[in-house]
């Protein structure tokens, strides 16, 4: 009986004392004891919290690294993926603007039917000035034919496979084509040469020749077509000794970029040969 | 086998010589890459096909060029028979006699061209042929006749191993 009464006691004073705590708590006056007792405790959390931060900063900084490395990389293949894809839209344009060019020639000579084919490589002697492209008997090409481009006269086929063809150009060696001068309407040949320069022989004393004169096919010998424009006249040499008057000439075609060719598929060459009178043949 | 080999290797380099290295001239001669393959070929030590690729080198050119067949064959031949001596007599030195086939069968097949050019009527003047095509050319040739003997020396070291001394 006297233990529970004391018990009873302890309860009360306890609750007292926790009431009073509480009150002095919320009057303010514990402030200081409490920022004494939990001063240790907040520097404690601060500097393992402070620690914690640093750690997953770093961990999750290498992960945002290797993202950006690989975004980097990414980025680099996107770059070089435009950078060809520039490329070859660059190369786009400047076929398409061959073949306006070509377009154009063939609209401007309407009389003609044209057949468009690709340079694919040249003669593998450097004494010959013959390219070879990318069309053949298959195409309907045929030796003889003439090839041009949009500038002007360019050469003509000399030998047919079926897949592919070789051509002669005008300033082969080998080659002569009859011509026709501007505005004087004087004939001579055209002949090629070892450097590629073209010349102009035959052309009669009297015709009055001057620097500047344009060169056009003539259409005599039957292997072109007449006026299509070969180039313009930059020098004229005449001597009164001689029987013909010579001439340089620039041509319109440059024959050192040529891509892209037409062939003019209409026109049949005519073989003169026969014609030809030959010595003892009555 | 290795004559058959000759079909695709001559005419791969063939495409690469009228696609690419007649586009590049130095004034007006060229690199002959065929010749050069025939000559490095030639001139390996356990070779026994030298004339046969020097036949089919000839005739993939002179399918190609507006040059006679002729002129290539005559001149091709004429530059193995080269190297085939040079062989014999300086194969001590096979680096060598690679440099002077190439200059003499660069020099063989450019004088065999020109003269027939002219005896067929083309107006081909003989001092411009030699100072912008046949002189070019030789300097050329010898500038991939190095590259070129390395690579046709491991080719014949693959196609005819050394055998083995016991």
């Amino acid at each position: 009986m006297k233990s529970s009464s004391a018990r009873t006691w302890q309860t009360v004073i306890l609750a007292l004392l926790a009431v009073g705590v509480v009150a002095l708590a919320l009057g303010g006056y514990l402030t200081p004891m409490t920022r004494l007792a939990t001063a240790p405790f907040i520097s404690a959390q601060t500097w393992l919290s402070t620690r914690f931060l640093t750690i997953r900063n770093i961990l999750s900084s290498s992960q945002d690294l290797n993202r950006l490395r690989q975004r980097n990389l990414e980025m680099e293949a996107e770059v070089s993926n435009l950078q060809s894809e520039i490329i070859e839209l660059k190369q786009q344009i400047a076929e398409t603007r061959v073949l306006s060019a070509l377009v154009e020639f063939a609209r401007v000579h309407p009389e003609n039917r044209y057949l468009a084919a690709a340079i694919i490589g040249r003669d593998p002697s450097p004494f010959v000035k013959y390219v070879i492209i990318n069309r053949g008997s298959d195409s309907g090409l045929r030796t003889g034919m003439p090839v041009v481009t949009s500038q002007g006269l360019a050469g003509r086929i000399a030998a047919v496979t079926a897949g592919a063809a070789r051509v002669e150009l005008i300033n082969d060696p080998d080659s002569s084509v009859n011509v026709r001068l501007e505005p004087s309407g004087a004939q001579a040949v055209l002949l090629g040469s070892l450097s590629g320069e073209l010349s102009l022989d035959l052309i009669p004393q009297n015709a009055s020749v001057n620097v500047g004169d344009l060169v056009l096919t003539s259409g005599l010998g039957g292997n072109f077509p007449g006026n299509i424009l070969i180039g313009q006249i930059t020098s004229v040499s005449r001597r009164e000794t001689d029987l013909f008057q010579q001439a340089s000439v620039q041509p319109v075609v440059d024959f050192t970029k040529l891509e892209i060719v037409l062939l003019i598929t209409n026109f049949r060459p005519v073989d003169i040969a026969p014609l030809i009178p030959t010595p003892g043949v009555q | 086998m290795t004559t058959l080999l000759a079909i695709p290797i001559l005419g791969v380099l063939l495409v690469i010589q009228t696609a690419i290295f007649s586009q590049i001239p130095l004034l007006q001669g060229t690199t002959d890459l065929v010749l050069l393959a025939a000559l490095a070929w030639s001139l390996q030590p356990r070779v026994r096909t030298a004339w046969q690729w020097g036949i089919i080198g000839a005739l993939l050119v002179g399918f190609v060029s507006a040059v006679s067949v002729i002129v290539f064959v005559l001149s091709y031949l004429g530059a193995v028979g080269l190297a085939l001596l040079l062989r014999r007599r300086i194969w001590q030195v096979p680096l060598l006699a690679m440099f002077i086939a190439t200059f003499f069968g660069t020099l063989a097949v450019h004088l065999t061209t020109l003269v027939v050019l002219r005896m067929t009527g083309v107006a081909l003047p003989i001092s411009a042929s030699l100072n912008t095509i046949i002189l070019p050319s030789v300097l050329l040739n010898l500038v991939f006749a190095l590259p070129f003997f390395t690579l046709f020396k491991d080719l014949a070291d693959f196609l005819y191993p050394a055998e083995l001394e016991m």
